[in-house]
């Protein structure tokens, strides 16, 4: 019973490991089948509306009520897109600065988890801005969750994943609370790295939608 | 309760904490998938390329390039305990063989033309 993970005031664990990192491979591995299913059901409704708008074709009378040119904007995904892996990057120095600090290089502005925390939120949120812009310019073009089988999958799958970043934002604004009460070090470093797992998560998952989604036609 | 106070010292002991990449490889990494992600969209306006029969094949590619540099550098799979390794790509792969059943149940991929 008494094993060097004992002596050091860990509960032992079967597998050696932290139960609480396993936890998160083990949810975000359960997410990769819930978002795979959500791109399915996109793929398989791809091309099977009746009526417009539609994501890469324009669309003319009768199917649209007046003449529509392609709905997805490119330029303006892209921008968000670069926007939420910069946020992968600022995320990953926030973790190096959690876990080095008080190291030699870690010192001043730029060793700062709170600089890093703080710019991987409003990233986030950036990327919310655009896609709350995206949303309300479809509706005001005439696609709705509710108007064809492109708009009902597309809203789906990309509001579950808007929901997702949401979720990261408010996460990372906990912790960066956390790191101006107290502040955050090597001995919080794994809170900070469970975190940064699901934000990369959430940026994976981004990958794969802005191919298979707004790319490929 | 005990679990607050575990140090990054003895995570590593516990072989969680493996060596991370550093400040320069992950600027690196971020200069890698913006050139990519300038090259998915740069071909998506080539006219030519997009009716040809290599556009989608290549940005599969590219896009698969992407999700593994982030899964193995940005989240430190490449790193980690093989555990960690184990219990995503176990599912991925579930994910992936799942998206391709449902391809070919509905006729949207087919081994014959």
């Amino acid at each position: 019973m008494a094993t060097a993970a004992v002596t050091h005031g860990h509960p032992p664990t079967t597998t050696g490991l932290d139960h609480r990192k396993v936890a998160i491979w083990a949810f975000i591995g359960s997410e990769c089948m819930l978002f795979a299913s959500l791109i399915s059901t996109y793929l398989i409704y791809k091309g099977r509306s009746v009526v417009g708008p539609f994501p890469h074709e324009a669309c003319n009378p009768p199917l649209c009520a007046t003449p529509l040119h392609a709905i997805l904007n490119i330029p303006v995904t892209s921008m968000s897109t670069f926007v939420l892996l910069m946020s992968s990057l600022t995320m990953v120095l926030a973790l190096a600065a959690v876990e080095n600090k008080g190291k030699p290089g870690y010192e001043g502005l730029f060793g700062s988890s709170k600089l890093w925390l703080m710019a991987t939120a409003i990233l986030g949120t950036t990327f919310l801005g655009f896609q709350a812009f995206e949303f309300t310019s479809f509706v005001h073009e005439g696609l709705t969750i509710r108007t064809n089988l492109f708009g009902s999958s597309f809203f789906t799958l990309t509001g579950f994943h808007g929901a997702h970043v949401t979720a990261g934002v408010l996460w990372l604004l906990t912790l960066f609370a956390i790191d101006v009460k107290r502040g955050l070090g090597p001995k919080d470093a794994l809170l900070v790295d469970i975190s940064a797992l699901y934000w990369h998560f959430v940026d994976v998952v981004w990958i794969a939608i802005f191919t298979l989604v707004y790319l490929i036609h | 309760m005990h679990a607050e106070s575990v140090s990054a010292e003895q995570h590593h002991v516990m072989g969680e904490v493996h060596e991370h990449p550093t400040w320069k490889q992950y600027k690196w990494v971020a200069l890698i998938l913006t050139l990519i992600t300038v090259g998915e969209v740069w071909v998506y306006y080539i006219p030519s390329f997009v009716a040809g029969p290599l556009f989608v094949p290549t940005l599969l590619i590219l896009s698969a390039i992407k999700f593994v540099i982030v899964v193995m550098f940005y989240m430190h799979l490449k790193y980690d305990h093989r555990l960690f390794r184990v219990l995503f790509t176990g599912p991925l792969i579930v994910a992936m063989c799942t998206l391709l059943a449902l391809m070919f149940l509905f006729s949207k991929l087919s081994l014959t033309r």
